[in-house]
């Protein structure tokens, strides 16, 4: 089976996190494999184990990203790709992305492709669906099983608090949810042996790409912080006062209903 | 960091910084009530290729350099120091006779198994009547035919009662004594005539244990013996050397761990109307806190890089652990005060590491024999 997974390199969000001129501030922040895309790896990876084949991951980013895909090859990835766009974009947005990956898998004969459901950077969910839109095949979001059986499909995906079972053919992508498996750490040897996978790097040249064809569609206007969370309020008075209060409030200042 | 770590070495701190705060830590309090290391938490250490750190890849393990060999003993100093014992004991002093002295044989036979773990190692030097003075040994070996036969007590061994291969040290020529009588054997648990006693009751390190070795007419075969016949105390000095520059990395993680306690709970605690983290009394721990273990980390990662440059390192290897073992404790306390009443009680994870820390300045030669050795050098340089 030929098994490729999108994978990006973000911030970890449980760390602390600061912006400065408009931008997350890079220095301090400790970078990850996206967490949806480690559960997309160790799908792969059980999927090789399970079908024979080979893994391979790809990601759009620049020479940082290097870490985490040697990562996806300790946990143990096949090959890795990195298509290295530091050069040549200033910015990029899931457009850009998914355009750059798109023209990269077009000839590959992938089985199988899968992704995070969405980054815990960006957060749009877009990339996934985007790639098999382009490659004109079909895509399963939000998935937490997924099983093949020749050429036949089946998968849950995590529907708003209930799930859903899905058929559907190879070839297909998928995005995967929290709960689709619990992926492994690298192993030290696991670690030792990535050193010697290949790891290719392209630039958008060797894609026939040039900066006009993946020109980010969106623009980002600003970045902030949530605001921080202020201390509570207790409501007094009889119960039935309290409840007025409460939807007065939601309605008026919060603004929820 | 003056030392720039490979790329591999970086992921592998990382990886056992998130094993030992992530899958290790939720433990601790289980632990620390049971006595006892969780089963899965050994096999998942095994699975990571954690027991395999200081063995050759040749013999199924890694072969991490000693600045390697300190980064993921630091990050692993991060959770229970029961937990990391078992593993440093085994690839530390546990190991380190057979990977640098042992014949081919003996690391055929045995390695292998030690890599991944199937089989632990522990180091038996002290006896009732040589601690400090390892050279008084009162364990005897004498050979008979093609055999060793073994008689005396160890005691305060650790890993002893789970372990499966020891490095004994034993008298071979009492008249040479630590001139070419002390000899390094390999003993098997199941050798005839070996059996361990009860184990003691500690004031820490739950979960890893210690324990008597008892030898009665044991028998080891003669291509058990480590190194050469009668080379066992300069042998023992080599393994203990750099055991100490892990133990001072397992110190200097503990510590990293601490502040991060100590600064969350600082910024949380709120008393007289405000956080406690307001206070310069408590900003002012924090802040020797973070400079000394950072003083540490740069002395141990000195003296790690100074045994990949296959420098001598007896001198800096001993302040490494005089200073890591030092600061680890004046962290401690300094956490259990930040703490107030929290850090007495075993609620939080500060009052485990006071006790774990003491312990630091006391094995793998105590705080004043380092300060001897460190002395000696400083005397004959000048
Ligand atoms: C939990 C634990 C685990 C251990 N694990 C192992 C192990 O795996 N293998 C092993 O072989 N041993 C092990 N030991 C033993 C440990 O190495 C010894 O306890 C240590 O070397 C000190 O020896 P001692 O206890 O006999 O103290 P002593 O040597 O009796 O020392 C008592 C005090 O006298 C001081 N002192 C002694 N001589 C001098 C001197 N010349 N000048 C100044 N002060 C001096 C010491 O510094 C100390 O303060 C372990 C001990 C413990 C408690
Ligand atoms: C075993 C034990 C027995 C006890 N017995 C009793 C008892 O019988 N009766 C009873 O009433 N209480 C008892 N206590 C409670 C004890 O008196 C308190 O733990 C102690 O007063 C400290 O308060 P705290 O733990 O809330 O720490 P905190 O007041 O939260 O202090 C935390 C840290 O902040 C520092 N700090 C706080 N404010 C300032 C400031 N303004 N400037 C500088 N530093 C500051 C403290 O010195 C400390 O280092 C007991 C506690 C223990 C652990």
């Amino acid at each position: 089976m030929n098994i490729f997974v999108l994978l990006k390199r973000t911030f970890d969000t449980e760390e602390k996190i600061t912006i400065a001129k408009g931008a997350i501030n890079e220095e301090g922040a400790e970078f990850i494999i996206n967490p949806y895309d480690e559960y997309a790896v160790e799908e792969a990876i059980q999927l090789r184990d399970n079908h024979g084949g080979e893994v391979t991951v790809v990601t759009v980013g620049n020479e940082e990203a290097e870490k985490q895909l040697r990562t996806a090859l300790a946990m143990g990835a096949d090959k890795a790709v990195l298509i290295n766009t530091e050069d040549d974009l200033e910015s990029g947005d899931q457009f850009t992305t998914a355009k750059i990956l798109a023209e990269y898998l077009k000839d590959k004969e992938a089985d199988i492709i899968l992704a995070g459901n969405v980054a815990i950077d960006s957060g749009s969910g877009q990339v996934g669906p985007r790639v098999a839109d382009l490659l004109d095949i079909p895509y399963v979001t939000t998935i937490t099983n997924l099983e093949i059986s020749g050429e036949t499909v089946t998968v849950v995906r995590d529907v708003e608090g209930d799930s859903e079972t899905i058929e559907t053919k190879l070839p297909v992508l998928v995005t995967a949810q929290q709960g689709l498996n619990e992926p492994r750490y690298p192993s030290l040897p696991g670690i030792m042996k990535a050193k010697k996978k290949p790891l290719e790097e392209l630039e958008l040249d060797d894609l026939d790409l040039d900066e006009d064809d993946v020109e980010a569609k969106t623009k980002v206007v600003e970045i902030f912080l949530p605001p921080t969370k202020e201390a509570g309020r207790v409501l007094e008075g009889e119960l039935d006062a309290q409840v007025k209060e409460l939807v007065n409030l939601l309605h008026k200042e919060a603004k929820v209903i | 960091m003056f030392v720039t770590l490979p790329q591999e070495i970086e992921q592998m701190k990382q990886m056992v910084k998130n094993f030992a705060d992530k899958e290790v830590d939720p433990y601790s309090q289980q632990i620390e009530d049971e006595d006892m290391l969780p089963q899965h938490l050994v096999e998942q250490a095994k699975d990571l290729g954690l027991f395999g750190i200081s063995i050759p890849e040749e013999y199924g393990g890694i072969g991490l350099n000693a600045v390697g060999k300190a980064v993921v003993l630091e990050q692993l100093g991060r959770t229970h120091n029961g937990f990391v014992s078992l593993i440093s004991a085994h690839t530390g002093i546990g190991s380190t006779g057979l990977v640098k002295l042992a014949s081919d044989y003996l690391k055929q036979k045995y390695l292998p198994d030690m890599a991944a773990g199937r089989k632990i190692g522990a180091f038996a030097l002290s006896e009732p009547g040589a601690g400090s003075d390892a050279t008084n040994l009162a364990t005897r070996a004498e050979k008979v035919g093609n055999n060793w036969i073994l008689n005396g007590t160890k005691h305060f061994i650790t890993n002893a009662p789970v372990a499966d291969v020891f490095t004994v040290f034993a008298l071979t020529d009492k008249a040479k004594g630590a001139k070419g009588g002390i000899t390094a054997f390999l003993v098997e648990k199941d050798f005839p005539g070996f059996t361990i006693g009860k184990k003691d009751k500690k004031m820490g390190l739950r979960g890893s244990y210690t324990a008597q070795l008892i030898f009665e007419d044991c028998i080891v075969p003669e291509e058990n013996v480590i190194g050469e016949v009668g080379m066992g105390y300069m042998n023992a000095l080599k393994i203990l050397g750099e055991g100490r520059v892990g133990l001072a990395a397992r110190a200097v993680g503990s510590c990293d761990k601490l502040i991060e306690l100590s600064a969350s709970y600082a910024k949380e605690r709120v008393q007289f109307g405000k956080p406690i983290a307001d206070n310069q009394a408590i900003q002012w721990m924090l802040a020797d806190m973070a400079t000394e273990t950072e003083a540490a980390r740069m002395l141990t990662l000195k003296a790690a890089n100074m045994i990949d440059e296959g420098k001598t390192v007896i001198k800096e290897a001993s302040m490494a652990k005089l200073f890591a073992s030092e600061v680890f404790n004046r962290v401690a306390d300094k956490a259990v005060q930040i703490h107030g009443g929290m850090g007495y009680v075993s609620d939080y994870p500060v009052e485990r590491f006071y006790r774990d820390a003491r312990i630091t300045k006391i094995y793998e030669g105590t705080n004043e024999i380092q300060r001897l050795i460190i002395a000696r050098r400083v005397l004959e340089e000048n």
